[in-house]
């Protein structure tokens, strides 16, 4: 199958690849970029654990085809985390206990970030429909919605 | 350290995505491995050919049952990697392949012919146990696996006791853990044909010994890494063929293999809760004390027995311990299908047992006019006393757990002046619809939390180590999956030790490097792995302590330890922890600071006979009051409000024991409303979570947790299991909170608009 030559400023940083054009921006993230911060729960665009900032916007990876992504911009858990520390999304997850197993947090995070660049004082019912794509096992939602409120607390 | 909200140490690398889970393990020269599953839920195999798929570039190496070894696995010995003879469920592995890519594998399953003869197959245990009904497994000689047989006291005194008496049947289904990271195992050999396997299972030694059965090795030659855990909540209680498969891949390819299973897969071939049909009687006195219970279960374990077989101990004990029981008796029968396998989830036949046991607490009450909770509280265990089935109950605080969440219901009451829940107007600003009843229910549970002796050990190891700089380094044979074991262990050592939670590094997944543990299972850790930490943390400080005496020139008595250092009471001098352990070390005789811990607690395997016995050395008590919403129009229940007290013995991280009760509620919560595996003709209907549905944030309730602290005698600073209640008692609360707002019993889960509309229509045509 013939080769398709993708372009994508992912985390800041532009890159060049050459991709099988089957392959979705999660394949892309986790295998040719070594990205491992999206995790793939479902592949079907149900769990939300490989939710990323496609232009700015959340999206589940692993339903776009890398190709369709060609000349965008996109912002994966590591593109956001600052070094040596961490994001008040994440600050806030941690804190606050919305951590278990830690396979869904990466895309909740992105999935916070993606709500309150959107809307920066979201009530409670916002942050809930808002994260309602990104499942979790293990926390029962609680302390996430608690977490992601602080940080719009904190920042106002 | 201890009663500290800290959190969980592991959780800013995996908010950052620095974690390692099992699907990020990457090895040099790795392949993909895919299994091809059966197309037929019984057959007989007559052909398997390869050879097509063999020559697809890419492809390694393919293996199929003439790879197994002669040995059987599985705690019935009735399982092979791979099968040749008889496929028995559609989950079925006949062949596997490892290949380049994972797509190139795929490709290669469908160039594998196999050729079939197809075999009538049973779907029911009913079916299964009718005369000439096919042998699932021929050598068994039946489709019974198991009986279970119970009882203490006479029923026949309870029945003449009773002034009331209460009699249903329940139909439980089929539930999947829905871990969010799916089945992952990476094999890989070293050139001493010794295996190391990167794997998120819940029982490392237990694997080790059941992989030397599943590829006739030795168990000295398997070593597991257990990668981070994405969940688990009892999936990894058991080896599933998956698993011996990788392993014979990298074997035959001479290269690493890694199976992760696709969502669909974990859906098909991931094991289940096994579903049951339960016929429950129960009675009381007009006092409102109870007279007896009796229950009978049947159980579709699947085509292979797992753990799933097992679940009886548990309703048994739901059915024979939960409040004071004077007459009792459980039977159960675990009948072979051609079903999915059914494992060991969260709550281990609890949810199921608490959800037929909890409501049949309130048919009694309703039969006897008397308040729900009133009528628990009167009957409930009480601390220090020894239930007929052996139950060595020590701490309880069951009476609170039901008076909190009663309170908090009352407040909601009040809130109204006076009037019911059914009465009280809706809260939104839209306008009530006459549909819309409102309810409340309560339930509570009982469930072990001080280990459970399923196996002849309980026990745990520990080692505790404190360096040259002071840092310290617990090694457990316990498993994180999430829970947030690291975290409360590291408090425990970091609380004997005088040294912050930050300054202990705990390792716990090699099992190279780790002391035994029987698995992380049965809300056992906190207890039964904190125990071992603590006496091991005890015996590094004991070291710790001679050695700083004689630098401080006092007696070990005189000392203790404190923000990382030594301190002598009397003198008021003090040693830094790595100048204690250096000091021990650096000198002629020298000895590094390393303490042990070996803790296996004082219960018993239950009578194999009797099934009496105290399996556990404390048992942990909770309660849910649960309020609903039913729209008498579409049978929809929407719950608003969920209250769960928990007895804990002592909450070592409040936080971490929330996130237990809280997670746990998620699960109870599908279990009562939207989980269900629908599996047709042994094949699974609904493998993904568009159809299979969780609950999201969306359309959690509010939910508020109780913690109940009893102080445990033997926990780790009196601390005892949390992991299993938070969602056992959730089903059962709501479905009694169905019937305070309409007045139906569900006698099925989940409690889908379709099932309640169809209890409103039966009943309105009485």
């Amino acid at each position: 199958m013939p080769k398709f030559h993708l372009s994508l400023t992912v985390n800041g940083e532009a890159r060049e690849l050459l991709i099988d054009p089957r392959r979705t921006l999660l394949d892309v993230l986790r295998d040719e970029l070594d990205l491992r911060g999206a995790h793939r729960g479902c592949d079907s665009g149900d769990c939300g654990a490989c939710t990323v900032l496609l232009d700015g916007k959340p999206i589940t990876s692993c339903m776009i085809l890398a190709a369709d992504c060609d000349g965008s911009t996109v912002t994966t858990v590591e593109g956001i985390t600052p070094a040596g520390g961490l994001h008040p999304v994440q600050k806030a997850l941690v804190e606050k206990g919305g951590i278990q197993c830690g396979f869904c947090t990466p895309g909740m995070v992105m999935a916070a970030i993606g709500l309150l660049n959107e809307n920066p004082n979201p009530t409670e019912h916002d942050v809930r429909e808002g994260l309602a794509g990104n499942l979790c096992r293990c926390t029962g939602y609680k302390k996430i919605v608690e977490a992601v409120l602080s940080v719009e607390e904190s920042k106002a | 350290m201890i009663g500290q909200r800290i959190p969980k140490l592991d959780a800013p690398d995996k908010a950052t995505g620095r974690t390692v889970y099992g699907h990020d393990v990457r090895l040099p020269g790795m392949l993909h491995g895919r299994i091809k599953y059966s197309k037929h839920a019984h057959a007989r195999v007559v052909r398997v050919d390869v050879s097509r798929a063999l020559k697809l570039p890419g492809v390694k190496t393919i293996v199929t049952a003439d790879d197994n070894p002669p040995t059987m696995f599985g705690y019935g010995k009735d399982n092979t990697p791979l099968k040749g003879q008889v496929v028995r469920s559609l989950r079925d592995e006949v062949a596997a392949v490892a290949a380049v890519d994972a797509d190139t594998a795929e490709e290669a399953l469908s160039l594998i012919e196999v050729e079939y003869e197809p075999l009538t197959a049973v779907f029911t245990p009913e079916e299964a146990l009718k005369e000439g009904a096919p042998l699932i497994h021929a050598e068994h000689g039946s489709n019974y696996f198991t009986r279970y047989r119970y009882s203490h006291g006479t029923l026949e005194a309870g029945e003449r006791e009773s002034d009331v008496t209460v009699e249903a049947d329940f139909e439980l289904p089929y539930v999947a853990h829905a871990a969010m990271e799916t089945s992952v195992v990476v094999a890989a050999f070293d050139h001493r044909g010794h295996l190391t396997l990167y794997s998120t299972t819940q029982i490392p030694f237990l694997l080790q010994r059941d992989l030397s059965e599943a590829l006739g090795m030795e168990g000295s030659e398997i070593r597991i890494i257990q990668t981070a855990i994405g969940g688990a909540f009892g999936r990894g209680l058991d080896i599933y063929p998956f698993e011996p498969i990788a392993a014979l891949l990298a074997r035959k390819a001479g290269k690493p293999v890694r199976i992760s299973f696709s969502r669909y897969e974990e859906f098909l071939a991931a094991p289940v809760r096994q579903p049951a049909k339960v016929h429950v009687r129960a009675g009381a006195t007009r006092e409102g004390m109870i007279t007896f219970r009796d229950a009978y279960a049947l159980l579709d374990i699947g085509a292979y027995v797992s753990w799933g077989s097992v679940t009886p101990l548990v309703m048994m004990e739901t059915t024979a311990s939960l409040y004071r029981i004077p007459h009792s008796r459980f039977a159960a029968d675990c009948v072979y299908t051609n079903n999915p396998i059914t494992g060991a989830v969260r709550g281990y036949g609890n949810p199921q047992s608490t959800f037929f046991v909890e409501t049949m607490m309130d048919r009694l009450a309703v039969a006897l006019d008397m308040d729900p909770v009133d009528f628990r509280v009167r009957n409930a265990n009480r601390p220090n006393e020894e239930t007929p089935q052996g139950l060595i109950i020590t701490s309880c605080g069951l009476k609170e757990c039901l008076e909190a969440v009663a309170a908090r219901a009352d407040t909601a009451r009040q809130k109204d002046e006076g009037k019911t829940m059914k009465d009280r107007p809706h809260p939104s600003s839209f306008i009530p619809h006459p549909s819309k009843k409102r309810g409340i229910g309560f339930a509570a549970t009982l469930n072990v939390g001080g280990g459970a002796r399923i196996y002849r050990s309980d026990g745990c190891g520990a080692t505790v180590k404190v360096d040259d700089f002071g840092h310290v380094s617990l090694v457990t044979g316990s498993t994180e999956i999430g829970q947030g074991s690291e975290t409360v262990l590291a408090q425990i050592v970091a609380e004997v030790l005088g040294v912050n939670v930050e300054d202990v590094n705990v390792l716990n997944s090699d099992t190279d490097v780790k002391p035994w543990d029987v698995g992380v299972h049965a809300s056992r850790t906190t207890f039964i792995a904190g125990n071992a930490a603590h006496i091991a943390a005890l015996d590094a400080r004991r070291q710790l302590f001679e050695t700083a005496a004689e630098m401080l020139k006092t007696t070990p008595d005189d000392l203790i330890a404190k923000d990382g250092h030594v301190v002598a009471k009397v003198s008021g001098k003090s040693a830094e922890l790595g100048k204690v352990a250096r000091a021990r070390h650096y000198r002629e005789g020298g000895q590094v600071i390393l303490g042990e811990g070996w803790y296996d607690p004082p219960t018993k395997l239950v009578d194999k006979d009797t099934y009496k016995g105290n399996i556990s050395a404390t048992y942990g008590f909770g309660a849910q009051m649960a309020e609903v919403e039913v729209d008498t129009d579409t049978g929809k229940v929407r719950v608003l409000r969920l209250v769960c007290a928990n007895d804990v013995g002592r909450a070592i991280n409040p936080m971490a024991v929330e996130g237990q009760i809280e997670g746990g509620a998620q699960m109870g919560l599908g279990y009562a409303l939207t989980e269900e595996v629908i599996v047709e003709k042994g094949r699974v209907m609904n493998p993904d979570f568009l159809d299979y549905r969780l609950f999201t944030t969306a359309d959690m309730p509010e939910i508020e947790t109780v913690i109940i602290e009893t102080d445990d005698p033997q926990g780790p600073f009196g601390a005892k299991g949390v992991g299993e209640m938070g969602g056992t008692p959730t089903a059962a609360a709501i479905a009694n909170a169905i019937h305070d707002a309409v007045g139906v019993w569900m006698t099925t889960v989940p409690m889908t608009p379709e099932r309640v509309l169809k209890a409103l229509m039966e009943k309105e045509n009485l």
